[in-house]
């Protein structure tokens, strides 16, 4: 047993580049994916529709915990070799984001009016070029707001890597209330560091939305 | 890939998945009651009130569930109030929900114009008949989807509790693999049964919703 120093403190921040690297990694496989979802669920043929909608109904069932554990002993045996825990775990936060941000997006395209799409047509536009200049702009606006919001669910939730030895915040409070029986201080660092992240993202999803809601 | 040994375990896994189902009810319960205790606040005219509401709903709504089940797990005893691992996580899972529910029953109340209440006070209704008959059904309507999906939420983060050996669904599932070395099936397995729970409280929510609300509206 030691007091709480420095040394306990740096411990903390340094552990935060997991955090930060956990969510940079969710939203870069997580996001392209999200937005292949969101278009299927959208789409014309009503098989594909129907399929997004379960591949989204089941990872929304399913316990995050339950998700990066599925993977974590589930990929080495699916594919048959050993690979890395990192890969494992992004897998898990990569269909949790495409998840969650698929359905924010689709709601996001859904509220934009069919016309404006035949309007589109009329004016000679391909499909693709529909969505582009005229739907998505218009989606994206009525979508950050939730978005915003789902970023701070996704900073919560990288602390559940720690459960598979990621020494990433959660983990490293663990460590640091261990080595120094303080809980009381360490956990309540954790908790205002966590604070410190989301509660600015809170804010400025709170301040789009009062915005949008001026605007229309 | 072997899912023969776990059938031994069948019984553990109804106990966990009927304490993981207690431990949903009571933190949603007492977490609804927060909700409307905190939506009343939030509309008294009590400031130093409503700023305690306030830096509550904050405090709880940006920090991740596992460190405020660390918290009351680990700290309290400190303070001499030593919890067991359900009840530990009943209190923190009960003020997680609680800070999300203030804010969707309050904007379920916001959502009945404001001249709608003055009808009904122009009809000679008192306040009790006005919330009951005007303001409560339509309130009750807007706030139920996001309650439910909550709810849902809910039903799915108490997996955390393991983390303190609560000895819900999760936590079992630890028990097992210890027990057979199965851990790819053991996951896997829970998984299911996360994910037939959670199908069922949205097909009952659905039934509920239609029947009660006949919710989704029709446009």
């Amino acid at each position: 047993m030691r007091s709480f120093s420095l040394i306990d403190f740096v411990s903390l921040f340094t552990a935060l580049r997991w955090t930060v690297a956990l969510v940079v990694l969710a939203l870069a496989f997580g996001a392209p994916l999200a937005l292949g979802l969101a278009l299927g669920r959208i789409s014309r043929f009503a098989g594909l529709r129907w399929a997004m909608a379960a591949c989204i109904q089941v990872i929304q069932s399913v316990p995050l915990l339950g998700l990066l554990f599925f993977f974590y002993f589930g990929m080495p045996m699916f594919l048959g070799i050993q690979v890395p825990a990192i890969i494992a775990v992004t897998v898990a936060y990569t269909l949790y984001t495409a998840a969650f941000l698929g359905e924010i997006w689709r709601g996001g395209l859904e509220a934009v009016k069919q016309a404006q799409w035949e309007a589109g047509a009329c004016l000679g536009l391909s499909a693709w070029q529909q969505f582009r200049h005229i739907i998505a702009p218009q989606a994206l606006r009525l979508s950050l707001p939730p978005t915003v919001g789902f970023l701070v669910q996704l900073i919560k939730g990288t602390s559940l890597a720690s459960i598979l030895g990621f020494v990433e915040l959660a983990r490293a409070g663990q460590v640091v209330s261990a080595a120094t029986f303080q809980p009381l201080l360490t956990y309540a660092l954790v908790a205002a560091i966590y604070f410190a992240l989301c509660l600015p993202l809170t804010l400025w999803s709170r301040t789009l939305e009062a915005r949008l809601d001026g605007s229309r | 890939m072997n899912f023969l040994p776990l059938w031994r375990y069948q019984n553990q896994l109804i106990d966990g998945a009927i304490v993981t189902l207690e431990l949903t009810v009571i933190s949603a319960v007492c977490g609804l009651l927060i909700g409307i205790a905190g939506a009343v606040a939030l509309n008294g005219r009590i400031t130093p009130l409503r700023w305690l509401v306030r830096g509550y709903i904050e405090l709880f709504r940006n920090t991740p569930s596992l460190i405020q089940i660390f918290i009351v797990f680990f700290v309290l005893p400190n303070f001499g109030l030593k919890l067991p691992a359900f009840e530990a996580a009943a209190v923190a899972l009960s003020l997680y929900f609680g800070a999300y529910s203030v804010e969707i029953i309050r904007s379920g109340l916001d959502s009945i114009p404001r001249s709608q209440v003055e009808a009904g006070a122009c009809l000679g209704l008192s306040g009790w008949q006005v919330f009951r008959h005007i303001i409560l059904p339509p309130a009750l309507r807007n706030a139920y989807p996001a309650v439910t999906s909550q709810f849902v939420l809910l039903l799915l983060g108490t997996s955390l509790a393991s983390q303190v050996a609560a000895d819900e669904l999760f936590h079992v599932a630890g028990f097992i693999e210890s027990r057979t070395y199965r851990s790819f099936e053991v996951y896997a397995v829970i998984c299911a049964v996360y994910f037939a729970m959670a199908m069922s409280f949205k097909a009952l929510f659905a039934i509920i919703g239609v029947a009660a609300f006949r919710w989704p509206r029709r446009r």
